[in-house]
This record gives C-alpha cells, sequence and structure tokens, in this order.
C-alpha cells in the first residue's frame, strides 16, 4: 500500500518541523546516510532522507536529488537557517527521537522500501 | 620578503591517534632535518603541547603557529591557527565547553602532554576525538572573532573533509583557504567561493613531519603575514 509522509509521521510520532503542507508526498523509498557526499550520490528520487545532519546543506541536497523528505534523528534540532531554507525549497523536515536504525526498522515494518515501490 | 616552507597542520602525542613519538623535540628536529622553517601544531580539539613546541622551535630558529584541528558538529575538520598563545588558549576554552565525552585510552590512544624536554606532564582526558556541538558557520566566526585563520582541512578526503561531510562547500562560508591532504586534486574540488588552497602532512607520525608544504613569500612567518599571503597583498603569494 502506498505510504505517505503523513502516514510515516503519524506512525513514527514525528516532529513535523517544516512543510506540514506537503506530507501528502508518497514515499517511493528510504535512504540512511550522515555523508552528504554519498547522500549527492546515491539517493533515489522520491525517498524519505534518514540523516543526524542539521545543516542548512541538508536542504540543498534533498532539493537536488528531489528527495520527498528528510527524517534527522535522536531528537536533534535543526538550525534555524536550515528550517527557513527548507520552507522556500518545500522539503518537510521532521525530527525523531529515535535513531536511525530504529527509524529504517520502523519504516521496513510499514512496508517502505526501495525497488517495486512501497 | 622572503620564501617560507610551511607545514602547517602537524600533530603531536597530544592526539590520540598519534604516534607516541610525536613528541616536541622530535617533530622540531625533524622539520630542521627537512628544511620546514614554519610549523602548524594542529592536534584534535585541544592545544596544551603547543607551548612545549614553541620553546624547542625557538631554539631552532623555527617558527610554530599553534592552533588546533577543530572537529564541528556537522563532524567537518576545521584548522584554525592563531597568533598568539592568549588567542589559542581562550578559544581552546571555548572548544572544551563544547566537547562532550571522556576518552577511554584503550580503545582511541593516549592523549599526553608533555613539556619542552619530552617529560609526561599528564594525561587529556577529554574525548578529543569526538566532535563539539559547534556548527561549523559558528566555529569560523568564533576563530575570526580570536583573530585566527580558519581553514578547512584536507577537503579531498571523504572523511571529515568539508565536501564529503556537508556535499559542498557551504556557499558564503566565511574560510580562509581549503586544505588538500594531496595537491594534485586541486581541480577535481569545485567551489564557487575561489579560496586559496594550501597543502600540508597532517602528520600523525614523525617520518611524515614535512611531506607535504606549502611555500609562503612574506615578509615574517606569523599568521598575520599568512592571511596577507592567501589574499596575495602587495606581492606576498604562495605555491604548493
Amino acid at each position: 500500500m502506498t505510504k505517505t509522509l503523513k502516514d510515516i509521521a503519524a506512525a513514527l510520532h514525528l516532529d513535523v518541523r517544516t512543510g506540514e503542507h506537503l506530507l501528502a508526498r508518497t514515499v517511493t523509498g528510504g535512504y540512511a546516510g550522515d555523508l552528504l557526499s554519498d547522500v549527492l550520490a546515491h539517493a533515489r528520487k522520491g525517498s524519505v532522507w534518514i540523516t543526524l545532519q542539521t545543516h542548512t546543506n541538508i536542504v540543498a541536497v534533498a532539493s537536488a536529488k528531489e528527495l520527498c523528505g528528510i527524517i534527522v534523528v535522536n531528537g536533534r534540532t535543526p538550525e534555524e537557517a536550515t528550517l527557513r531554507k527548507a520552507g522556500e525549497e518545500d522539503i518537510p523536515i521532521m525530527v525523531s527521537t529515535l535513531s536511525t536504525y530504529d527509524v529504517v526498522c520502523q519504516l521496513c515494518e510499514m512496508g517502505v522500501k526501495n525497488g517495486e515501490g512501497v | 620578503m622572503k620564501e617560507f616552507r610551511a607545514d602547517l597542520h602537524i600533530h603531536t602525542c597530544l592526539s590520540p591517534c598519534a604516534d607516541l613519538e610525536m613528541s616536541p623535540r622530535n617533530i622540531v628536529s625533524e622539520a630542521k632535518r627537512k628544511g620546514v622553517q614554519v610549523i602548524g601544531i594542529c592536534d584534535h580539539n585541544s592545544a596544551e603541547n603547543v607551548p612545549a613546541v614553541e620553546k624547542n622551535a625557538a631554539r631552532e630558529g623555527i617558527a610554530v603557529i599553534g592552533g588546533m584541528e577543530v572537529t564541528s558538529k556537522e563532524e567537518v575538520h576545521i584548522l584554525a591557527l592563531f597568533g598568539s598563545e592568549e588567542s589559542l588558549f581562550t578559544f581552546q576554552e571555548i572548544v572544551h565547553e563544547h566537547l562532550h565525552g571522556i576518552n577511554d585510552e584503550k580503545l582511541y590512544g593516549e592523549q599526553v602532554i608533555v613539556n619542552e624536554e619530552d617529560e609526561v606532564l599528564g594525561f587529556s582526558n577529554k574525548l578529543l576525538i569526538g566532535a563539539t556541538d559547534i556548527t561549523i558557520e559558528r566555529l569560523v566566526d568564533l576563530i575570526h572573532e580570536h583573530d585566527g585563520l580558519a581553514i578547512a582541512a584536507h577537503v579531498d578526503r571523504e572523511g571529515f573533509g568539508i565536501i564529503g561531510q556537508l556535499g559542498f562547500i557551504p556557499e558564503g562560508l566565511p574560510l580562509d583557504a581549503l586544505e588538500l591532504a594531496d595537491p594534485s586534486k586541486r581541480d577535481c574540488i569545485s567551489q564557487g567561493n575561489r579560496l586559496p588552497f594550501i597543502t600540508s602532512s597532517d602528520a600523525h607520525k614523525l617520518e611524515d613531519v614535512g611531506r607535504r608544504t606549502t611555500t609562503f613569500l612574506m615578509e615574517a612567518a606569523n599568521t598575520v603575514e599568512i592571511r596577507r599571503c592567501l589574499s596575495g597583498v602587495e606581492g606576498r603569494r604562495m605555491r604548493i
């Protein structure tokens, strides 16, 4: 069944920091990574990105790779400048108190997988 | 003006990942042997061995730029080089307030603080290998507030390099220079800010001291002159 950012945000109790109005976006897969160069190289369009980075560059990377949104892990606080930029670029940023591993596990359980779709 | 061969990124035995033989005396004699006239001492997130290196270097006519290699919140390594011990240690206090955790010598290595005779004064118990919680923008500002030079370390390396960690160099980040681990990678680095390049050894063991150097044509070996060199003021220049 197709999952949206809204489904994920509800199931994982995410704190939606920007892009509340964009949560109807379909999540076509996921990517986890904290080296932004690696995310630029490997993340697939339409994926949700799980990271601990909070620098404004995450918005540029998500935008360049056409990712559907960003989940920041471990309850980290995105910089003000990052949230501002995310608002301008229409990139939803959601914060989880969980670790990357736990977020990925839960997304898997929900059926969010790469490949043939969700 | 005069040419100075400088290796601005050398670790001492204070860095947990550096060899114990990286003592102030050994570093200075190795630099002397290799004809390096200016050495930058940059341990991870700490500067406690700078005074001991300075005392040895003064005897040998080698200039020391005291600094440290700070790890930002994004886990980017930034070299912070200062013109005076006062600025350096004021800056160190701030870094230490933002660096959390205790070192485990068995896991990460010893962090040895020494005097100018290479005698052990003690051990730092801070987690020097860790990251501070200072954002890269704030870090560069802090370095400048203390009249220091902010140089992005080994930008051509994926791990802890600014491009590897952050994908690209954030627009408008007021860095003073970019350090290359391998000077032949110069043309592979894309940057909009047209920042100058230096190269240095990032020596963690003795034989690597002076393995890579930047030659500065300037009036004197200090951070004020290096800053002028980096922006090419009045005929000053540099080559890698």
